[in-house]
């Protein structure tokens, strides 16, 4: 078996007593989007951060391509750096004001000491096209732009260094509808162009649904569902996917409903409940705290395992 | 009754490089019970308008004109700062999308809440506090007590935006607009706010005016849709109709780049291009750049908001070449 594009094995991250991320297992194979979804507190944003190396973890493995970063040094991590790349919500921030939008795509070629001056300009300017902006662009500023563009150049620059695995960080999430189509289908077309692994962390549950091919739902710093992403929207098993999904605003005024809404110890207390013998692997049985069990079909579910 | 009376609103902001032209020529009404949903993208002037009808903007810079602005019959057009305080809160309230700037960090919720009673109603503070608690109670807050003693950083966003409308509600005004009021909200509390939003409006028959970008809030919530789009009206309608055959090339064009419509992994219809920019918006239709049917005289002329069908209007000349060809 090849390892996978980026493989997180129990990692956990504690802000003092608080585990913002919670034993958490995640796989991103290659050539596929995995998408990340969960609300504000769920540890999407921090999960996303351990995976790239910018927030060291408590515990647990972080695998680029089936190498081990976790004890690597900043200095040493420099080469995998270039293999993974990121892409914010916010492009205003993420943008330096007081660069060209050429400077800002060409930086991560100067940082890695690739290329001359001149071809790293090149490259801007063939990238600024690639995104699907005029290479004219190169000598202006984030300020000209619109958010649709500027997250555009934040993909370039993301991608120039050619690398494997990319995670976008709610990277439709301030942009308006219409534009945010056109940058869902810029990363389906660069990533199928480059044979690209994404990451994406969401709110947005239709993105997700246009985008990913696996869904991984975190609630309070855990996994409690993992699954092909139409499995995810056909037969969610976790109360809270359901939850999730039930809530998201129907586009048919038809279709208008009274929703039950669910506390969180309402959904704790629906935590599924399976026999061992229900399940794919074997799981520990007996135990008092849910655990991520294998159902049929690649589809993992938190639950209480009884023997 | 009318609640909400616009027409041909004109709202531009004068600026070192020019004017911004925000809204051009707005008209729509709200009937007592009525629920309305505007939509549109940023820059649409969707919030522009809410904002002058309130006359919350700062004049100047921004420059107001209309044949009519009216809330309840009240002119708003040209009248003093204090006239139109009498009637914000009482006659129309707003809820914003972010209730962390519209409250202050160092008042309690309950003294806010207190506040904008004694600013409209003789009575007592004891009783304003008294009131907030039965305020909060009624947005569904479970300890409206203990909460009344609470400071906003003390609360979650739904709890906030829960507050606000307990505001809003404070002086039982006789519409509510709220802008954005779910946009920084998990899904699930969306869910419940805008819920909570439903519930109200249809125990008090208060109107209300929904702000948003979002179309799957209007298809939850109002009962009759504004579309806008570079600071003009581009269709209305019942939400059902709006829905189920949008008129104007933009209505259908946003509706259609919705994401996850359907199952399966797959490429989003986009609309090319971006939205005017509305210090130079284009001659005429301000859709014609992105528009598939824009034809020579959509360059020149912007079309009128016409009758097309019972209860539905669109500013398009296409529609109705389209639909006889259809």
């Amino acid at each position: 078996m090849t390892a996978a594009a980026l493989e997180l094995r129990q990692v956990t991250k504690r802000f003092g007593d608080q585990a913002a991320v919670d034993r958490v297992d995640l796989v991103v194979p290659h050539n596929k989007v995995v998408a990340l979804v969960g609300e504000s507190g769920s540890g999407k944003t921090t999960t996303g951060l351990l995976a790239l190396r910018l927030l060291a973890a408590n515990g647990g493995q972080i695998l680029l391509d089936g190498q081990d970063l976790t004890p690597l040094s900043q200095k040493a991590l420099k080469p995998f750096r270039r293999q993974m790349q990121v892409v914010f919500q916010d492009s205003y921030a993420s943008l330096d004001p007081m660069m060209t939008l050429g400077e800002i795509i060409a930086e991560p070629l100067g940082i890695h000491g690739l290329f001359t001056a001149a071809e790293r300009r090149d490259q801007a300017r063939r990238w600024l096209e690639k995104v699907g902006l005029d290479a004219g662009y190169a000598t202006r500023y984030p300020h000209e732009l619109s958010g649709g563009q500027r997250q555009r150049v934040a993909v370039a620059r993301a991608l120039i260094l050619g690398p494997s695995v990319l995670v976008a960080d709610e990277p439709t999430s301030a942009l308006d509808v219409s534009v945010k189509a056109q940058i869902v289908n810029l990363l389906q077309d660069l990533q199928a162009d480059m044979g690209l692994s994404i990451l994406f962390i969401s709110h947005d549950l239709s993105v997700v649904r246009s985008l990913a091919d696996e869904v991984v739902v975190m609630l309070r710093g855990r996994v409690v569902e993992r699954a092909p992403t139409d499995m995810i929207f056909a037969g969610a098993r976790h109360p809270y996917t359901r939850a999730l999904l039930d809530a998201v605003p129907v586009l048919d005024p038809k279709a208008r409903r009274r929703r039950s809404f669910m506390s969180a110890e309402e959904i704790s207390a629906r935590t599924p409940r399976y026999r061992a013998a229900e399940l794919e692997t074997q799981p520990l049985v007996d135990t008092a705290e849910p655990q991520l069990v294998a159902l049929a079909g690649s589809h993992f579910v938190e639950a209480i395992v009884t023997g | 009754m009318r609640l909400v009376e616009i027409e041909d609103l004109h709202v531009s902001f004068s600026q070192h490089d020019g004017l911004v032209q925000a809204v051009r020529g707005v008209s729509f009404g709200l009937d007592s019970g009525e629920s309305l949903g505007i939509v549109g993208e940023s820059g649409s002037g969707k919030s522009v308008t809410c904002a002058a009808l309130l006359r919350l903007l700062r004049e100047p810079p921004a420059k107001i004109t209309a044949k009519t602005l009216s809330l309840s019959g009240h002119s708003v057009l040209g009248i003093s700062n204090r006239a139109i305080s009498t009637l914000r809160g009482r006659v129309a309230a707003m809820v914003f999308q972010d209730p962390m700037t519209s409250l202050d960090p160092v008042f309690t919720i309950g003294h806010q809440i207190a506040e904008t009673i004694l600013a409209h109603r003789k009575v007592t503070k004891r009783e304003a506090l008294a009131q907030a608690v039965e305020l909060l109670r009624r947005v569904e807050i479970k300890n409206p007590g203990a909460v009344t003693n609470y400071y906003p950083h003390q609360l979650s966003g739904g709890m906030l935006q829960r507050a606000m409308i307990a505001m809003a509600l404070s002086c039982e005004p006789d519409v509510l607009i709220a802008d954005e009021p779910t946009t920084a909200l998990d899904v699930t509390i969306q869910a419940q706010i805008l819920q909570l939003i439903k519930d109200i409006q249809a125990e008090t028959g208060m109107g209300l005016i929904m702000i948003t970008h979002d179309l799957g809030v209007i298809a939850e919530t109002v009962d009759r849709v504004v579309v806008m789009y570079g600071g003009k009206v581009m269709e209305t309608g019942p939400v059902e109709a709006i829905f189920s055959a949008p008129l104007h090339p933009y209505t259908r064009a946003l509706l259609n780049s919705v994401p996850g419509q359907t199952a399966g992994k797959q490429r989003l219809v986009e609309i090319a291009g971006s939205s005017p920019n509305p210090s130079h918006p284009p001659a005429g239709c301000p859709f014609h750049p992105r528009c598939p049917l824009a034809v020579a005289e959509c360059r020149q002329t912007a079309p009128p908001l016409e009758t097309k069908a019972a209860g539905r209007q669109a500013a398009c000349i296409r529609v109705a070449a389209e639909m006889v060809a259809a």
